[in-house]
């Protein structure tokens, strides 16, 4: 990826910027020029939720260029609150912790350390947030 | 619109050609082609290729390859389209010749996987995903099946003692066929031991890359008028459509939106239900895939497909001869050809000249080509004409 690529994609993949139609409210990240939804063209950049649930995942054990010291890793498809669906990490959680409807929130990350042309990337990936429980006392 | 016949077909066997180059695999196809056809001159020459601009450095592969079988001065180029640039090229070679600009069109794919390390051929695969926001966090493809098979198996209560069938069936239908990479048998057991590549799926889940090249000749009607040939094999109907690259944009992982809009132009087109269809080369990728082109392509219920794989319903003696060449697990899956060797083996089912892959009473048939994980779709419907 070259360095004005990864430049321009710095305020979704560092902030969650997508867009959300402001006809039917539908959200997407990547962002999109019409609403896949209803077709409008009256769509508005905003910042995403971090927070979101875990609809399916994997763990991964063929590990594509520059991912090899992650060895395995999981990667999961979120729904955020506003209903975006993105394909991310998860991280700073226990692989055999996860499963299907898991809560989840965006952090900030290195994705990988040395990719192509030297650039270290960064972006967003998920860990799981302590589910409440009832208080004890 | 003129109706368009194939009157030739070539493939290579698929594996790893080290002493063959793409241009001399691809011409090995395309004289099988010629040959078969009677040797007609091909006026244009559509060739599908995803990755010789990565992996071989070499592009404009219309000319490079037209050329060197002796076809200089006809009209060329290549058509990509990731997985399914095979079929596309297929799709734009029937609109040369049904739009009447063109008779006689030799339609190619040709695929050379087997000469780079594994890592760079699976990124240049990869290149398939969206890479600013799926290839980007460390998604690769195998991934993204994993993501759509996970879902399937937990929304329908699937186990995955149900999928390996389809790897199952896969081989024991690739034994018989000569141009198979995986031509062998292998075991329940062997599949369900295997190791995990992307949770949950395992290694013989996967298709295997190769290299091999396929070719078929289109013809209008009026120039099969002019030549005799027995076995007329026209193309029915054909249907494309496509669909969002990001998964996440898709309102459903349960399906292939593009394969059911893709399917439904073809199915229209040729006047027929899924009913009526004998044999099929579906695009199994990887066995969830497989599971749910079934579901698509009208010949599952919804979540019914593993169940009818179990039940037989798609053995080469079944109701349906799904993949009677071995599917992409074992036949192979040379990426920009195995559309064409999709059509190529439908066309020799049709003639009856499918030798020990042959079903019987062949009379309709059906190539499902998948790009991506769905976004590019392409479905051609071959009817024997009597």
């Amino acid at each position: 990826m070259s360095v004005p690529r990864y430049w321009r994609e710095i305020p979704h993949h560092f902030r969650l910027v997508g867009t959300v139609c402001k006809n039917c409210g539908e959200a997407f990240l990547p962002p999109v020029k019409k609403c896949q939804k209803c077709g409008s063209e009256d769509l508005e950049e905003k910042e995403f939720p971090r927070v979101g649930k875990v609809l399916t995942y994997s763990i991964v054990y063929a590990i594509p260029r520059g991912f090899k010291n992650q060895k395995p890793y999981p990667i999961a498809l979120i729904e955020l609150e506003n209903g975006a669906r993105i394909v991310a990490q998860l991280t700073d959680c226990d692989l055999t912790d996860i499963h299907t409807g898991m809560l989840v929130e965006a952090v900030f990350r290195r994705i990988t350390s040395y990719g192509e042309r030297g650039i270290i990337k960064y972006g967003y990936k998920f860990r799981p947030i302590m589910e409440e429980k009832p208080d004890q006392e | 619109m003129r109706k368009v016949y194939i009157s030739g077909v070539g493939m290579t066997k698929i594996g790893a050609h080290w002493n063959q180059s793409l241009r001399e695999l691809f011409a090995e196809a395309a004289k099988k082609a010629l040959d078969d056809s009677g040797n007609l001159t091909p006026e244009a020459l559509i060739v599908g290729n995803m990755s010789a601009g990565e992996l071989d450095n070499q592009a404009n592969l219309g000319a490079y390859l037209a050329s060197y079988i002796g076809l200089t001065g006809v009209a060329a180029f290549r058509v990509e389209n990731a997985c399914s640039s095979g079929g596309a090229a297929f799709h734009a070679g029937y609109l040369a010749v049904a739009s009447g600009i063109y008779d006689i069109v030799l339609v190619g794919g040709v695929e050379k996987l087997t000469e780079t390390p594994t890592a760079i051929t699976t990124a240049a695969l990869a290149e398939a995903a969206d890479q600013e926001y799926e290839a980007y966090f460390g998604a690769s493809f195998t991934t993204l099946n994993a993501l759509v098979m996970r879902k399937y198996m937990e929304h329908y209560n699937v186990p995955y003692e149900k999928i390996a069938n389809w790897p199952l069936l896969m081989h024991e239908n690739a034994a018989n066929n000569p141009y198979a990479q995986l031509p062998f048998k292998v075991s329940k057991e062997t599949i369900l031991k295997s190791p995990v590549i992307a949770d949950p799926i395992r290694l013989f889940d996967c298709s295997p890359t190769g290299d091999g090249a396929a070719a078929v000749l289109l013809i209008s009607e009026d120039k099969l008028n002019e030549i005799s040939m027995d076995d007329r094999v026209v193309v029915a109907g054909v249907g494309m459509a496509t669909d969002t690259l990001p998964l996440g944009h898709r309102e459903s992982l349960l399906t292939l939106n593009a394969s059911r809009i893709a399917a439904e132009k073809a199915y229209k087109m040729a006047k027929i239900t899924p009913k009526d269809v004998n044999v099929v080369e579906l695009h199994d990728a990887f066995s969830i895939l497989g599971i749910i082109s079934l579901e698509d392509l009208g010949f599952s219920k919804q979540g019914k497909g593993a169940s009818d794989l179990e039940n037989g319903k798609f053995s080469r003696d079944g109701e349906i001869a799904v993949n009677s060449s071995g599917g992409l697990k074992a036949r192979g899956h040379p990426v920009g050809a195995t559309g064409v060797y999709q059509i190529a083996e439908i066309t020799l089912q049709l003639k009856n000249a499918a030798e020990k892959m042959q079903v019987d009473n062949a009379e309709v048939g059906l190539a499902h080509n998948v790009g991506g994980l769905g976004s590019a779709v392409s479905v051609t419907i071959l009817k024997r004409e009597r």
